[in-house]
């Protein structure tokens, strides 16, 4: 079966009407993908209630026992052409469906004139509901247990076994509510040219599927279940943008954009200077080691910003500290002659961690509990985590240093540095997000190894405007002269007492900014790793006084705006990138 | 009958691979093989699904109870899988 089987020629007919229609997403998996919808098909319903057997329990039972069967053995066969972490994965599921509980349980339901149906779904109810109850883990092997149950229904009933075709004459965008494994266990990139599902986020089934292989894939798209079965489809894996029977220029337009950032990709090589050779290293904003692959791609020379709350977000309990050691090697392993900065837990605000519920209610979070100040809150969460970091950076030879979020005041930056020193971790830095940080940041450098200037916040607080009000976005713009002045205020005090201060905002993934940057005084530079290669064209294409200038001419204007332009004449080598 | 009192050490409690592998040790028996929480009440070691429902962390102690031929080296096996540290 391909996607075009089922409904004929719905992509050119039918569909008209959609044509130019958006649905919006979480992007988790950046590039683009175009194909026809596949979309999955539907829930198997529920058997009816009242539904008896013809009196022939014996023959009921065996009914019922061969379905299971044969469903386990699919499952297993599955995971056998699978291999790997798949067939793990399916084994336990075949596992389930032969468990003996489970089977007794549908044989006294038959045996009470249940038909088989039903008796398998309330045999499989009454685990899920013992699974679901008990939260976590537990709760996630629900799907694995729904998808066993629609399985066996579909073959006692006569329906279409729930599933994805694993061959297609062209690549398909597949379509779900959600993906269990049994779906996807056998798809490859030659079959599927993007994924978008209704329910999930960035660390759902769907997501690392979608990493692991390559393929774009949007999460969380209301309504992408309701897009007609063979719709040509575009998805933008990184804006998250699904668009419905786009017109050919848009197709075409994205692919060519694509092949861009390809050659872009593949011209710019080695560490990041300027014209004249002052070596600005370029690093990359990570938040585990599943963003090594796309980092070290892109030529990251280190990690300038590991986000480590990402292993601490959408979970229950705090990850133990030898899942959090794993991850922190795992990272610092990959660059062994590079520098990896650690940013400790930053929760709060618009990062609210289930086992760290700020103590009361805050009006206006972004100026509450967060950050270091939630770290200082919660003594044991900061020990495991800065013990699992000494641990992992013992025995490695990547340059590890660890930064504190949300520093305001010298007294805390020195409270951070006693903490990291009693873990074993030397030279702690601190972030430069708070203007009083940036103001006293000559106080402040006395007692921190280093600077890291988070450009995102420190704009937020510099102009009162908050990062989740889009009202006031015109006001969030790092391009403006105050935010210029406080980040040169932060260099110079770094520089005047002989360390670094880098950048790990947005503004360093602009190459204008960057080069701005560098001009302050800016010694790294670290972002998002897609934008590393635009970030180190623009700086090889100016010296080092040419950045100065443009840096001089930007604090030399009133707005952001004329701070842009007044840059932009002082590089001329931006003209050729088409920046 | 034959008896073992185990701490679960591996990371994930009796859960994921930990439990795959003590269900299918179990089912290999010809007689019933069952598991508690230390106090609660026994459930069927060969019923994955009532394994998961125990629902048994690291550092909990489970009680293991068969009765039969070769049941003692059973219990051995079952202990060993409950109490690696993987």
């Amino acid at each position: 079966m391909t996607p075009g089987d089922e409904n004929g020629a719905g992509s050119s007919a039918g569909t008209g009407s959609l044509a130019g229609t958006s649905l919006a997403g979480t992007g988790v998996s950046p590039g683009a993908g175009y194909g026809p919808a596949h979309v999955l098909a539907g829930e198997i319903p529920e058997p009816d209630k009242e539904a008896r057997h013809d009196g022939d329990a014996a023959a009921e039972r065996a009914r019922a026992e061969r379905a299971v069967e044969e469903v386990a053995a699919d499952l297993e066969a599955r995971g056998a052409r699978a291999g790997g972490e798949a067939q793990e994965v399916l084994g336990a599921q075949a596992l389930m469906a032969r468990d003996p509980s489970l089977a007794a349980e549908v044989g006294e339901l038959i045996e009470r004139g249940v038909a088989a149906p039903r008796a398998v779904f309330d045999a499989f109810g009454k685990y899920r509901d013992l699974l679901a109850a008990a939260g976590g883990y537990l709760a996630e092997r629900v799907t694995d247990l729904d998808d066993i149950r629609d399985r066996v229904i579909a073959v006692l009933t006569g329906l279409p076994m729930p599933g994805v075709p694993a061959r297609a004459d062209e690549p398909f965008v597949l379509v779900a509510k959600d993906l269990a494994p049994a779906d996807t266990a056998l798809l490859s990139k030659d079959v599927v040219a993007a994924f978008v599902t209704e329910q999930g986020g960035p660390t759902s089934h769907t997501a690392i599927l979608a990493r692991s292989m390559g393929v774009p894939a949007v999460v969380g798209c209301a309504g992408a279940t309701a897009i007609a079965p063979g719709t040509s489809v575009l998805v933008d894996g990184a804006s998250g943008q699904v668009l419905l029977a786009p017109d050919p220029a848009r197709v075409a337009a994205a692919r060519a954009a694509e092949e861009a950032r390809r050659a872009v990709l593949s011209a710019a090589t080695g560490p990041g200077a300027t014209a004249d050779g002052h070596p600005v290293p370029l690093l990359a904003n990570i938040g585990g080691p599943r963003d090594l692959d796309s980092a070290l791609a892109n030529g990251a020379e280190g990690v300038g910003l590991y986000r480590t709350e990402f292993l601490f977000l959408d979970r229950e309990t705090a990850p133990s500290a030898s899942e959090q050691e794993e991850a922190y090697r795992a990272v610092f392993e990959a660059f062994p002659q590079g520098r990896v900065v650690v940013r400790t837990l930053d929760s709060g605000a618009d990062k609210p961690l289930a086992f760290l519920p700020p103590p009361e209610e805050e009006p206006n979070p972004a100026l509450g509990e967060r950050g270091l100040r939630m770290f200082r809150r919660y003594p044991e969460i900061m020990t495991a985590q800065l013990g699992a970091l000494a641990r992992a950076a013992a025995g490695v030879s990547a340059e590890v240093q660890v930064m504190a979020p949300m520093v305001a005041t010298v007294e805390e930056a020195e409270w951070f540095a006693d903490a990291c020193r009693t873990a074993g971790l030397d030279g702690a830095g601190v972030m430069i997000e708070v203007p009083s940080a940036a103001l006293r940041a000559a106080d402040l450098i006395r007692v921190a190894g280093f600077f890291s200037i988070g450009t995102n916040d420190l704009t937020q607080y510099a102009l009162a405007a908050d990062r989740q009000v889009s009202a006031v976005a015109g006001l969030q713009d790092p391009w403006h002269p105050a935010v210029l002045d406080l980040i040169a205020t932060a260099a110079s005090a770094a520089s005047a007492a002989g360390k670094g201060c880098g950048v790990c905002g947005e503004a360093a993934a602009d190459p204008v900014l960057a080069c701005v940057l560098v001009g302050m005084g800016i010694t790294s530079l670290s972002m998002g790793a897609p934008a590393l290669p635009w970030v180190r064209a623009a700086l090889s294409r100016h010296t080092l006084a040419q950045c100065r200038d443009a840096a001089a001419a930007a604090r030399s204007v009133t707005s952001a705006r004329a701070a842009k332009a007044a840059a932009y004449a002082e590089l001329p080598g931006l003209e050729a990138l088409a920046l | 009958m034959a008896q073992r009192t185990v701490s679960v050490t591996s990371e994930v409690g009796l859960h994921a691979r930990p439990a795959a592998m003590f269900v299918q040790t179990a089912v290999k028996a010809p007689y019933d093989v069952t598991v508690a929480k230390a106090g609660g009440s026994p459930v069927s070691a060969k019923s994955i699904l009532s394994v998961l429902a125990l629902d048994v962390r690291q550092g909990e102690s489970i009680v293991i109870s068969a009765e039969g031929d070769g049941a003692e080296e059973l219990l051995d096996e079952l202990a060993q899988i409950a109490a690696a540290a993987s």
